[in-house]
C-alpha cells in the first residue's frame, strides 16, 4: 500500500521479521519478478562450469593455516590460463582458496573486496575474522542454491580467529560448511586428504614444517594424478605474528619436484 | 520325455533370453534388485623379489555393508593371483573361469603359465562383453620373465605397471604409492607400503573397510596373508542383549505324530 | 540478453565441462538416536560428515543445544541443517527478547514444525529429532519428517541408520515383542538409556557406511546437560 510510486516501501528487499532471506515464491513485491523467472521452466540459468580451477588444499598447524592451489585455470580440457593465483589474501586475518567456476570466484571476490573496504572504513582496528567470512559465504551460497542459481564454487577459508586460534573451513556451492584440521576441494579430497590424515599425530597439531612438507607432497601427487592440475602452485600462509596481530601472505609460485625415473620400468604389455 | 528335458537344458555361456523383457520393465520404472558390489580398495606393486597384492574386505549393497570380511584376492594359478573390484559375482566368476582355463592351459603345455597369458585371457573376455561384466582387476604374478602387475578395466583395456590400484578407494591408495613407491623395495618395505595404501582406502573411502588382506608372490613361493591386519575392531557393547527364554509368546501348540510308511520296490537298472 | 545462453553458441560448448543438472540437495549422512525417560532424555548422534564415498569431517557434531533443556539432532542435507538450526536459534532469541523467558521444549517442538512446513514446497531435506525436558519436568522426544510433521515418541532413530536402529529401540526401550513378566522388565534408567544408545551406534557403525568415527551423547536433565563421546569404527 506504500508502493504508490511516490512513497517508498518501508522495508524493501530485506528479510521479513524473523526470517533471513526471501525464499522462492515467498518473497514480497520487489522480488516477485525474479522469482517467477527462476521458477520458469524454460529459463536458462548457469548450469555449467566453463572456466574452472581445480583442487584447493588447506592444512591447519599449531600457529596458523596453509592453503595451497595450483595456478591453472582450465577451459574444459584446455589448460587455458596457466598463471592465475587462486589463493587470495582477504585481510591480515583471512586467506581464501577458490576452486570451481573461476568467473564465480572472481564475482564473489569482488563482493568480498568491497566488504573489506567497508570494514576498513570503520577504522576501528577491528578486522573481519575467518569464521565470520565463512558464515557469510554459507548464507550467500545457500541463498543462491535455494534460488536454483548457484555459484559453482568450492572454497577453503582459513585464518586466525578472535581467540587467536587457527581456523580452517570449507564452504561448497550449496552452502554446506564445516571446519576441520584439513579441508580440501576437488580431486584433493580423494588424493590429498588420505595423505594428510595418515600423518596427523593424535595428540597434537601439525607444526609449520610438517604442514608445508605435506603441502609439497600433496601438490606433487595432485600434479601426477589430476589431469586438470599444473606443476606450479601457490601457498597462502596465515599465522599469528604476536598477541595483537597476524600475518597473511601468498607465497610462490612454487614448482612441483617431478620424478619420472620409474618411467623406464613401464614397458611391454 | 527325454527330448523335453534336453530342450530345457540351457546352453553353455550367458543366457540373454530376458534382455528385451528386462529393458521394457526398466523403462516402465521397475527397480532392479541390487547386486553386491565390492566398493573396494585393491592394489598391487612390484618389489625386489616379486609382487605384493593387497585388498580390503568390505562388500556393500548400496549404503549397507553386506560382508564385513570377504576375500577379494582370488587364486588364478599357483604363481598368479588377482584382486577384484566391482560387482562381486562378476569378479568371482571371471577369475574362477580364467583360473580353470589357465589350469587346462598348464596341463596342455606342461609348463608354468606366464602372467601375460592370464592378462590376455581376462581382457579378451571382458572386452567381449563390452563392460557389462563389471570387473575391475589388479592382476599380479611372477613367472620366468619376471614380476608383473596388470591393471584391467571392465571394458577390457589393460595396463602393465609397476604399481596399480583399483576400486572406489583407488585414489587414496594411489596417492600413497605415488609418494612412496620406488623400484627394488624390500619385502618388508613392500608389505608396509601396500598395507598403508589399503589402509588409506579403508579409512578414507566409505566403500572400503574392515580388514587388510595381502598376498606376496615370490619367484618360487606364494604367501596368502588373509587378514594380515585387523584394521578395525568392533566396539564393545555395554549391555547383554540375550533374550530370556520365553520372550517370544507361544500362541498355540499342536503336536502331530508323523505316520511314515516305507515302501521298498526294486527297480531294474537301465541298460 | 537474458534469453541468450550457451545453447545458442554451440561452437563454444565444451565437452566435459557441462554440469547436467544442478541438485540443491545432497545427503551428508549420519544418524541420531533419542530416548525419553521419566525425568531425563538422552540424545546421541555420530560425528561423521560425508557425501558420496568421501568423509569430509570425522568430528562434526550434529547435536544443537537450543536451550538448557532442549537439544536438536539434525542430519541429512548439511547445508539445510545449518540454515534450519541457525534460523531456530534466531527465532528462539527473538522469543526470549519478547517474552523474557526461554522457550519450553514443547514450544520449540511446535516452532520447529512450523519452520519446516514453511518450506513445504522446497523442503529442508533433514531428519530432525528433538529431545528435552518438558514443562512438567518429564523427558520428551519429538521426531519430524522433512516437511514438518511432528510426532511425540518415547524413543526414535533417524538419519541414514534410522531404519536399522528403530526396531532395536522399539524392542529394547519400549519392550515391543517381549513377553516378559512385570518383575523381569528392565527399568529405563539414565544409565540403561545411555548404554542402549551407544550400543545401537556400535552396531550401526558395523553395517551403515555413513555412520561412524565417534558418537556424541547428550543426557538432558532438569539440572543441565551432560555430554560424552565414545569411539566408533573409523572405516
Amino acid at each position: 500500500m506504500f508502493n504508490n510510486g511516490i512513497v517508498q516501501p518501508l522495508w524493501y528487499n530485506g528479510p521479513s521479521p524473523g526470517q533471513f532471506y526471501n525464499f522462492p515464491g515467498y518473497a514480497n513485491n520487489g522480488n516477485m519478478k525474479q522469482c517467477h523467472e527462476t521458477n520458469n521452466s524454460d529459463s536458462t540459468r548457469s548450469t555449467a562450469m566453463i572456466t574452472t580451477g581445480s583442487s584447493v588444499l588447506g592444512i591447519k598447524f599449531d600457529q596458523g593455516v596453509l592453503i595451497a592451489a595450483d595456478t591453472l585455470v582450465s577451459y574444459g580440457s584446455l589448460s587455458r590460463f596457466q598463471n592465475i593465483d587462486r589463493i587470495f589474501k582477504i585481510n591480515d586475518n583471512i586467506i581464501m582458496g577458490g576452486g570451481g567456476d573461476f568467473a564465480d570466484i572472481q564475482s564473489i571476490m569482488r563482493s568480498i573486496d568491497q566488504k573489506m573496504i567497508e570494514d576498513q572504513c570503520y577504522a576501528d582496528n577491528i578486522a573481519m575474522r575467518p569464521k565470520a567470512l565463512a558464515t557469510w559465504m554459507t548464507r550467500v551460497l545457500y541463498n543462491r542454491r535455494s534460488r536454483m542459481n548457484p555459484l559453482f564454487i568450492d572454497v577453503v577459508i582459513g585464518g586466525i580467529d578472535e581467540n587467536n586460534e587457527p581456523y580452517l573451513a570449507n564452504v561448497d556451492l550449496r552452502g554446506r560448511a564445516f571446519s576441520d584440521y584439513v579441508v580440501s576441494t576437488g580431486f584433493a579430497r580423494h588424493l590429498a586428504l588420505p595423505l594428510v590424515r595418515e600423518k596427523k599425530p593424535a595428540d597434537r597439531d601439525f607444526t609449520l614444517e610438517e604442514a608445508s612438507e605435506l603441502i609439497r607432497q600433496c601438490m606433487e601427487v595432485l600434479y601426477y594424478r589430476d589431469t586438470k592440475n599444473s606443476s606450479q602452485y601457490t601457498v597462502g600462509v596465515c599465522k599469528v605474528k604476536d598477541s595483537t596481530s597476524n600475518q597473511c601472505d601468498v607465497e610462490g609460485p612454487f614448482q612441483v619436484d617431478e620424478k619420472w625415473s620409474f618411467a623406464k620400468m613401464v614397458k611391454g604389455y | 520325455m527325454d527330448l523335453d528335458l534336453a530342450r530345457d537344458m540351457p546352453r553353455a555361456g550367458f543366457n540373454f533370453d530376458n534382455c528385451k523383457r528386462n529393458a521394457t520393465l526398466l523403462s516402465g520404472g521397475f527397480k532392479p534388485p541390487k547386486t553386491t558390489k565390492t566398493g573396494t580398495t585393491i592394489a598391487g606393486i612390484i618389489f625386489k623379489d616379486g609382487v605384493i597384492l593387497g585388498a580390503d574386505t568390505r562388500a556393500t549393497e548400496g549404503p549397507i555393508v553386506s560382508d564385513k570380511n570377504c576375500a577379494k584376492i582370488h587364486y588364478l594359478a599357483s604363481n598368479i593371483y588377482c584382486c577384484g573390484a566391482g560387482t562381486a559375482a562378476d569378479t568371482e566368476m571371471t577369475t574362477d573361469l580364467i583360473s580353470s582355463q589357465l589350469e587346462l592351459h598348464r596341463l596342455n603345455t606342461e609348463r608354468q603359465v606366464p602372467v601375460v597369458c592370464a592378462n590376455v585371457m581376462l581382457k579378451q573376455m571382458l572386452f567381449r562383453y563390452q563392460g557389462h561384466i563389471s570387473a575391475a582387476l589388479v592382476l599380479g604374478g611372477v613367472d620366468k620373465y619376471g614380476s608383473h602387475i596388470y591393471c584391467i578395466h571392465p571394458h577390457g583395456s589393460a595396463d602393465k605397471l609397476p604399481y596399480a590400484t583399483m576400486g572406489s578407494g583407488s585414489l587414496a591408495a594411489m596417492s600413497v604409492f605415488e609418494r612412496r613407491w620406488k623400484p627394488d623395495l624390500s619385502e618388508e618395505e613392500g608389505k608396509l607400503l601396500v598395507r598403508d595404501a589399503i589402509a588409506a582406502g579403508v579409512f578414507n573411502d566409505l566403500g572400503s573397510g574392515s580388514n587388510i588382506d595381502l598376498c606376496v608372490i615370490r619367484k618360487d613361493s606364494t604367501e596368502y596373508l588373509r587378514n594380515y591386519e585387523l584394521a578395525n575392531k568392533k566396539g564393545e557393547r555395554q549391555l547383554n542383549y540375550d533374550f530370556k527364554s520365553g520372550s517370544t509368546v507361544v500362541l498355540n501348540k499342536t503336536i502331530k505324530d508323523l505316520d511314515i510308511t516305507i515302501n521298498i520296490r526294486p527297480v531294474p537298472m537301465e541298460t | 540478453m537474458s534469453f541468450l545462453s550457451i545453447d545458442h553458441f554451440s561452437d563454444y560448448k565444451v565437452h566435459g565441462a557441462q554440469r547436467p543438472d544442478f541438485s540443491p540437495y545432497e545427503s551428508n549422512g549420519g544418524s541420531i538416536v533419542a530416548i525419553a525417560g521419566d525425568d531425563f532424555a538422552v540424545i546421541a548422534a555420530d560425528t561423521r560428515l560425508s557425501s558420496g564415498y568421501s568423509i569430509h569431517s570425522r568430528t562434526q557434531t550434529k547435536l544443537f543445544q537450543l536451550s538448557p533443556l532442549t537439544v536438536l539432532g539434525s542430519t541429512g542435507c548439511w547445508c539445510d541443517t545449518l540454515s534450519l538450526t541457525s534460523l531456530m536459534r534466531v527465532r528462539m532469541q527473538m522469543y526470549e527478547h519478547t517474552h523474557l523467558r526461554t522457550m519450553t521444549t514443547d514450544a520449540v517442538a511446535q516452532m520447529l514444525s512450523i519452520t519446516m512446513y514453511n518450506r513445504r514446497f522446497f523442503p529442508y531435506y533433514v531428519s530432525n529429532i528433538l529431545a528435552g525436558i518438558d514443562k512438567n519436568g518429564k523427558g520428551v522426544v519429538f521426531s519430524y519428517d522433512p516437511i514438518g510433521h511432528c510426532e511425540n515418541a518415547k524413543c526414535r532413530a533417524g538419519g541414514t541408520a534410522g531404519p536399522l536402529l528403530q526396531p532395536v529401540l522399539d524392542n529394547q526401550i519400549q519392550l515391543k515383542n517381549m513377553n516378559l513378566d512385570e518383575k523381569d522388565k528392565p527399568i529405563l534408567t539414565k544409565e540403561r538409556a545411555v548404554s542402549v544408545a551407544s550400543d545401537t551406534f556400535i552396531s550401526a557403525a558395523e553395517r551403515d557406511i555413513y555412520t561412524g568415527d565417534f558418537v556424541e551423547i547428550k543426557i538432558i536433565t532438569k539440572d543441565g546437560i551432560e555430554s560424552m563421546t565414545i569411539n566408533l569404527r573409523k572405516d
